[in-house]
């Protein structure tokens, strides 16, 4: 209904909410703070990948009455880290799982005397054998974790896939790796935390779910509800990198606190957050796949694996959405796919835009050039033949009951991008140069909000309110880290509430002020948040007319008069509404089936990339994204979203390697660890199509995670087209391109007479 | 801080003196404390972030007699008597600066983080180049790094701003640097 209206607010550039403070300066990160009587906290880590820990012993020429020393012997409650199982300790005791594993903490007054005092504790372990790759875990010898080093496993099936192979005119197979990759926001992880016996603990940090560190507070140190307080400070990026981590950091920082009886702040630097702190999942993904004499999808086999690390963490519900958009938009009657998720004795690997997303289509999308290759078909009309379309049903059998426009994005990247007439020219350039340049593709769909019941289970609760002295707030537990919250969620309640978006605040993200809307993830802002501000806005002009007599129409003079009159008459203005499931939607978890998602986004991707066969440099020329997002809410945000996404996909395919030694990231400096700069990144050219979504906020539908899906497979696809060479695994380094150009030269021919 | 004033056999630390944002400074400093810290620490100026602590992502930047520094790596020795800008010294008389209104209305600045750094680095090329094309703005920027906006909307902020000084306004620019 809404969706389809014309807006006032909703869709126009207005300028970001809290943008004034950052360009001045002044927004307030974590670093920024000071609290009185703050001291400085550090974190003594393990050494070793696996063993167990002998000793810990106190040099004495450190005076360490000075300082506050916490062993895992300090923690009053639970000594473990709430997220979906609970296997993470907040403090190694005994024995450690992965380098890098904290197990003292260490404050004082003075930062500069910590670096000393840490390389002081001096902690003798008994080593265990680790395992490093999924590979080693497989073997299942030595069992690191649980009783078969599984953290978690799916098994996905629709039709009948074995009796698939015998009917099939072709059958394709590939082996397809991703490897790990760094959040690399700009600013490190950081809190700050106070405790008293009274109050409780209160901490202030860059942080993505204050609920979720709200959650691991109460359980480590054994608190009611009302003694527990999360304060999100101005955060400097995350994508998923400040998920999971810092209810860790908050608990340490805490937990210093109540030992020094001083409020106590961390902030790590960036050698310690690159070696500590979460990764994107590598992964491993098999495909085998039947088609038809026509080039159509008979079955597709899949054997999915991840890394998950040595904790769980996120591991579950990454290797679930992986394992959900494993075999793509695209329509098939036969499906299995086998997903594990390995342990290793490595820094866990934790939430990253897409979620598990970018490894499943990596594999697929990189797999269907594979298979046009095989069976002779151009790419693109091999995706032609084979996308879903509305009334399709996907590999969880969920139908697409709403408008899919794969062919319509399709045509439009084909156009943008001059795709034909490029390629001709490339055609007739390659031959005679050493730059080969190539245009690849990649399509995909992504799920927005949680997966399955989900939604469901989170049960949020988010609306709206206005203050005695005339502010409307919007009460959310969703932060802004960038990605725009603060903008779309309050042009959508300035937009329903018929006022100016300037009359419209966010609610400090302060866990005592604000309800649990559900954590800032897995794209559900807009869609899922922004639907419940929606309705709570609508619910109090409803209120307002009912009670307060606002008229039919009124001006924002006519709206606060008549909020006065209520608060007067009936108290707190005020407007709340929990999640509600669209129609229809159902989700067998014992089955695996149903509806995965309420809504997806939809896109194409087309790289333009040079390949210098004397350099062996691969550089991306030009990038084209269309896509469908259902309504775009900002036009400026949203672009900028889809670019970012984009930029970090490049550095995935082609810059971003973790080094890894003994189980240590070897590069864990700027310096060695590149992303691409102002000088890498192409032009990109981004086109929405948009088609409202009637269950988002005002028709958007998930943004956030969605560009980062395509980038690495249009990539290497683009490299193949300009070398003819297929390469399977990213990153895909100058080192790794020079390997695969001189293995696979041509012989030369003898000539035919 | 403890360190503040003395050093640790209580002697007194060299006074350090220099102009920030047009104001004159004095600052008791270890004298290879880095001017990032004492920007922060001594002076309260925390526009300017530390990313890095390397030199490598610019996060730092500012502005020291007429050249761009990374202000992690300078000891503050160095800037005895230096005329320093910080993001804080933009904006005059609560006006944003050009750079700033057009990184707010083309969508420059995300999570903000890189973004005092980065207004610097912007702020220093166009003052040697008032007219910069694409390629001398990602080379002028290639030392800041911005992981949110995979930096085409401040290339398109920088151009804005540039058109905005000679008050012809080109689309035609803003455009191609899309």
């Amino acid at each position: 209904m809404s969706a389809l209206a014309t807006t006032r607010i909703v869709g126009t550039p207005v300028p970001r909410k809290e943008g004034v403070e950052k360009l001045l300066g002044r927004a307030c990160y974590v670093d920024d703070m000071e609290r009185k009587g703050m001291w400085f906290g550090a974190t003594v880590r393990s050494a070793i990948p696996r063993g167990f820990i002998r000793s810990i012993a106190f040099d004495r020429r450190i005076d360490w009455s000075e300082f506050a020393v916490v062993t895992a012997a300090d923690i009053p409650g639970e000594n473990c880290i709430q997220l979906i199982v609970a296997d993470q300790p907040c403090l190694a005791d005994g024995k450690v799982n992965h380098c890098e594993e904290p197990i003292v903490l260490l404050a004082h007054t003075d930062k500069h005397k910590l670096r000393e005092a840490a390389g002081a504790v001096q902690i003798e372990y008994d080593p265990l054998p680790p395992v490093f790759t999924i590979e080693e875990s497989e073997r299942q010898d030595p069992i690191v974790w649980g009783s078969d080093n599984i953290i978690k496993s799916f098994l996905m099936e629709k039709g009948d896939v074995d009796s698939a192979w015998a009917g099939a005119a072709h059958i394709v197979e590939g082996e397809y790796r991703t490897g790990a990759q760094e959040h690399l926001y700009i600013e490190n992880n950081g809190i700050i935390a106070e405790y008293s016996a009274e109050g409780g603990v209160t901490v202030w940090g860059s942080l993505q779910c204050p609920y979720y560190v709200f959650k691991s507070l109460r359980a480590v140190f054994d608190l009611p509800e009302d003694k527990v307080r999360v304060i999100q400070t101005e955060t400097g990026g995350a994508f998923g990198g400040k998920e999971d981590y810092p209810s860790i950091l908050a608990c340490h920082a805490a937990l210093l606190a109540m030992k020094s009886g001083h409020p106590v702040k961390m902030v790590y630097d960036r050698i310690e957050d690159l070696a500590a702190t979460t990764k994107r999942h590598p992964s491993r993904v098999r495909h085998r796949t039947a088609l038809d004499s026509h080039g159509r999808l008979l079955a597709m086999e899949l054997d999915l694996n991840t890394d998950g690390g040595a904790y769980s963490t996120l591991s579950a519900t990454v290797l679930s959405r992986a394992t959900l958009h494993s075999t793509g938009p695209y329509l098939c009657p036969n499906v299995r796919v086998r997903s594990r998720s390995w342990a290793t004795n490595t820094v866990p690997y934790g939430a990253f835009r897409g979620f598990g997303a970018p490894q499943a289509i990596f594999a697929m999308e990189l797999h269907m050039d594979e298979i046009a290759k095989a069976i002779g078909v151009d790419p693109v009309e091999l995706r032609r033949r084979n996308f879903m379309h509305q009334g399709d049903t996907n590999a969880t059998e969920q139908l697409m009951r709403e408008p899919v426009i794969m062919d319509q994005l399709l045509d439009r990247a084909l156009a943008e991008s001059d795709y034909y007439a490029r390629r001709a020219r490339f055609a007739r350039e390659n031959p005679d140069s050493a730059v080969k340049r190539g245009l690849g593709i990649a399509a995909f769909y992504h799920g927005s909000g949680f997966t399955g019941s989900g939604e469901v289970y989170l049960n949020s609760l988010a609306g709206v309110d206005v203050t005695a002295e005339g502010q409307v707030r919007v009460l959310v537990s969703n932060t802004e880290f960038g990605q725009g919250t603060n903008t779309i969620l309050t042009q959508i309640a300035a937009e329903a509430l018929g006022i100016d978006y300037s009359d419209v605040a966010m609610a400090a993200p302060d866990t005592s002020l604000i309800p649990n809307s559900g954590p800032t993830v897995a794209s559900r802002t807009s869609m899922v948040v922004g639907r419940l501000i929606e309705r709570a806005s609508l619910q109090l002009i409803d209120h307002l007319r009912q009670r307060a007599g606002l008229g039919a129409s009124y001006s924002r003079e006519e709206f606060f008069a008549a909020c006065e009159r209520y608060r007067a008459a009936h108290g707190e203005v005020s407007s709340l509404c929990r999640y509600e499931a669209p129609p229809g939607i159902h989700w067998d978890d014992q089955k695996y089936r149903g509806e995965a998602y309420p809504g997806y986004a939809w896109s194409i991707h087309v790289a333009q990339v040079a390949v210098d066969t004397v350099t062996y440099s691969a550089e991306v020329e030009e990038f084209w994204a269309v896509q469908e997002v259902g309504r775009v809410l900002h036009p400026v945000l949203a672009a900028g979203q889809i670019e970012g996404g984009i930029a970090q996909g490049i550095g995935y395919a082609l810059y971003e390697k973790v080094v890894w030694q003994d189980g240590r990231m070897a590069n864990n400096q700027m310096t060695n660890y590149i992303m691409p700069t102002a000088e890498d990144v192409p032009p990109i050219h981004v086109y929405f199509e948009e088609i409202p979504f009637r269950y988002g906020g005002f028709g958007a539908k998930g943004i956030g995670e969605l560009p980062h899906d395509g980038p690495a497979p249009a990539i290497l696809n683009a490299i193949r087209d300009a070398t003819g060479i297929a390469f399977c695994a990213i990153p895909l380094l100058p080192e790794n391109l020079f390997a695969g150009l001189v293995a696979n030269q041509p012989v030369e021919e003898p000539a035919v007479s | 801080m403890s360190l503040k004033g003395k050093s640790k056999t209580g002697a007194r630390w060299p006074t350090i003196r220099f102009t920030v944002n047009g104001e004159s400074r004095a600052v008791e400093a270890p004298p290879m404390k880095r001017l990032l810290d004492v920007l922060r620490e001594d002076l309260h100026l925390t526009g300017t972030k530390e990313g890095c602590g390397e030199g490598e992502c610019g996060s730092c930047s500012v502005r020291m007699n007429g050249e761009l520094v990374n202000s992690c790596l300078v000891p503050v020795l160095q800037a005895e008597g230096a005329e320093i800008q910080t993001v804080e010294g933009l904006a005059l008389n609560g006006a944003l600066h050009r750079l700033q209104e057009a990184f707010l209305q083309c969508g420059g600045a995300q999570c903000g983080i890189c973004t005092p750094g980065m207004l610097m680095a912007a702020a220093q090329l166009l003052e040697i180049n008032p007219h910069p094309d694409l390629a001398e703005i990602r080379e002028g920027l290639a030392g800041n790094l911005c992981r949110c906006t995979g930096f085409m909307r401040i290339f398109e902020s920088v151009v804005a701003a540039a058109s905005e000084q000679t008050a012809e306004p080109s689309a035609e620019e803003a455009h191609h640097a899309r």
